[in-house]
C-alpha cells in the first residue's frame, strides 16, 4: 500500500502522461479517419492503378507490426533526410499506420451500404465528393461506429509502444516513476487501470453513438 | 549491411516465432477455460474471469510486459526476458481468444444440447461429441485472426531485452548506422507470416460461408 502512495505523491507525471496518451490517441484517430475516409473511395475505385496503391499501401500495413513501423519512421527516416522530434514521429506513424485501418473499416462497411439512396442522390444531381460526403459518409459512420470505436482503442493501445521513441506519454510516465522510486507493481498498476478507464470511456462513446444511430432509423 | 546480419536477424524470427508458438499454444485452451467458466457461469468465478477480460482487453502488451517482467521478481517469482515475455503474451491472448470461444458458445443452439441429454449423454461426453467439434468451427476465423494480432505485437518482447527479430534489429542499425536496411529485412519476415495468417482466415470465412449456403 505504501507503494501506491509513492505513486500518489508522483500523480502529476502519471497524469501529464495519462493528457498525453489521450491527446495522442485523439488526433491521431480523427487524422486517421480522416485521412481512412479519403483512401477508402480509391480502395473501390474502378480505376486499377489507383485502386492497387491504394490497396497495396492498406495490406502493406495491416501486415507490418506497429512497433517496427514506429522504428521505421522514427530512426529509419532521418537516415533519408527527413527529420523529426520524437513527437513528430510518433503522431505521424500513428496516424499513417491507422488510416490503413480505418480506409479497410469504411470499405468493409460501405460495401454493405444500400444502393437506393446513392442512386436517389445521383437522380438529385449530387455527385462526387459532395455525393460522398453528404449521402454516403453519414449512414456509414454510423453502421460502422463499433468498429471505428475498437480501432480507437487500439490507437490508445499502439501509443503505449511510442515508449520505446521516449514519448512522454502514460506507459513511459509509470515506467519512470517505477526506475526512480523501484514500485514496479504500484506504477504499472496503475497505469493499467489509467487505460482500462480510457477504454471504458470509449466503450460508452460507442453506444452512445450506437442509440444515436437506432434512433435515425 | 552484411550477410551475417541478416542471419543475425533469421536467428531472431526463431525465437519471435517459437515465443509467438508457445503463446498461440498455451491461449487457445486457457481461453477457452475461461470462456467455459463464463459460460457456465460459475458463481464468483464468472465475474472475475469478465473483469480480467475487460481488464486484459484494454492494456496495452508493452504495459502488461514492463509490470510482469518488473514486478514478478519483486514478489519472490523470478522472471527473465523470456518468461516475461511468454506470461504476457499468453495471458493478453487468452483474453482475447476467451471473447471468440465465448460468443461461438453463446450461440450455440441449445436444442442440440438437449437432445444429446435425452440420449443419456454425460457433460463430458456432450461437451467433446457435440460442442466442441462445432464449437472450433465457429470460432476457427476469430482465433486465427488473434493468432495474426499476436504475431504483430512480439516486436514489443525486445523491450525487455528477448533477442527477437526487432532487437537484432536495432542492434544492426545502431552498429552500422543505417537502421533502414535492417528493419526491412525484419518487415520482410513479418510481412509473409501476417499475410499468410490473413489469408488463411479469409479462406476459412470464405469455406465456412460456402458451407452454409450449401
Amino acid at each position: 500500500m505504501h507503494d501506491f502512495g509513492v505513486v500518489w505523491g508522483q500523480r502529476g507525471l502519471l497524469f501529464s502522461g495519462l493528457a498525453n496518451t489521450v491527446v495522442l490517441s485523439v488526433v491521431s484517430a480523427v487524422c486517421a479517419l480522416a485521412l481512412g475516409a479519403l483512401l477508402a473511395p480509391l480502395l473501390m475505385a474502378r480505376a486499377k492503378a489507383p485502386a492497387f496503391a491504394a490497396r497495396s499501401f492498406v495490406d502493406a500495413m495491416r501486415c507490418t507490426p506497429f512497433l517496427l513501423f514506429a522504428y521505421i519512421v522514427y530512426y529509419g527516416l532521418p537516415s533519408l533526410g527527413i527529420n523529426f522530434d520524437n513527437w513528430q514521429a510518433g503522431l505521424a506513424a500513428l496516424v499513417l499506420y491507422n488510416t490503413a485501418y480505418m480506409a479497410e473499416i469504411l470499405r468493409g462497411a460501405w460495401a454493405v451500404q444500400p444502393v437506393q439512396p446513392i442512386e436517389a442522390a445521383h437522380a438529385f444531381g449530387f455527385s462526387g465528393f459532395r455525393l460522398f460526403r453528404r449521402i454516403v459518409l453519414p449512414p456509414l459512420l454510423l453502421s460502422a461506429g463499433p468498429v471505428l470505436g475498437n480501432q480507437t482503442i487500439q490507437i490508445v493501445k499502439d501509443s503505449a509502444f511510442l515508449t520505446i521513441i521516449a514519448l512522454p506519454e502514460l506507459t513511459h510516465a509509470a515506467s519512470s516513476i517505477q526506475s526512480r522510486f523501484y514500485v514496479p507493481f504500484a506504477a504499472f498498476i496503475s497505469a493499467v487501470l489509467l487505460y482500462w478507464l480510457l477504454c471504458l470511456v470509449v466503450e460508452a462513446g460507442v453506444a452512445a453513438v450506437g442509440r444515436m444511430a437506432e434512433a435515425r432509423r | 549491411m552484411s550477410w551475417g546480419d541478416v542471419v543475425a536477424i533469421l536467428q531472431g524470427a526463431v525465437t519471435t516465432l517459437t515465443l509467438s508458438a508457445i503463446g498461440i499454444l498455451l491461449g487457445l485452451p486457457i481461453g477457452l477455460g475461461l470462456a467455459l467458466i463464463r459460460w457456465s457461469r460459475l458463481p464468483l468465478a464468472s465475474p472475475l474471469v469478465a473483469v480480467y477480460v475487460s481488464l486484459l482487453r484494454a492494456t496495452p502488451l508493452v504495459t502488461l510486459l514492463l509490470l510482469l517482467f518488473f514486478a514478478l521478481p519483486n514478489v519472490g517469482i523470478p522472471v527473465g526476458p523470456i518468461e516475461a515475455g511468454v506470461i504476457s503474451l499468453t495471458m493478453n491472448t487468452s483474453a482475447f481468444n476467451c471473447e471468440v470461444w465465448r460468443a461461438a458458445l453463446m450461440d450455440f443452439p441449445k436444442d442440440q444440447l438437449e437432445a444429446a441429454q435425452s440420449m443419456g449423454m454425460r457433460r463430458g461426453l456432450r461437451f467433446r461429441r457435440i460442442v466442441l467439434p462445432q464449437l472450433v468451427k465457429v470460432s476457427l476465423p476469430g482465433l486465427i485472426n488473434e493468432m495474426s494480432l499476436l504475431i504483430k505485437v512480439t516486436p514489443v518482447l525486445a523491450v525487455v531485452g528477448v533477442v527477437d527479430v526487432t532487437r537484432a534489429a536495432v542492434r544492426i542499425g545502431a552498429e552500422s548506422y543505417e537502421p533502414l536496411p535492417p528493419f526491412f529485412v525484419a518487415i520482410a519476415i513479418y510481412l509473409p507470416i501476417v499475410f499468410a495468417l490473413v489469408s488463411l482466415q479469409r479462406f476459412v470465412e470464405r469455406r465456412h460461408a460456402g458451407g452454409a449456403f450449401a
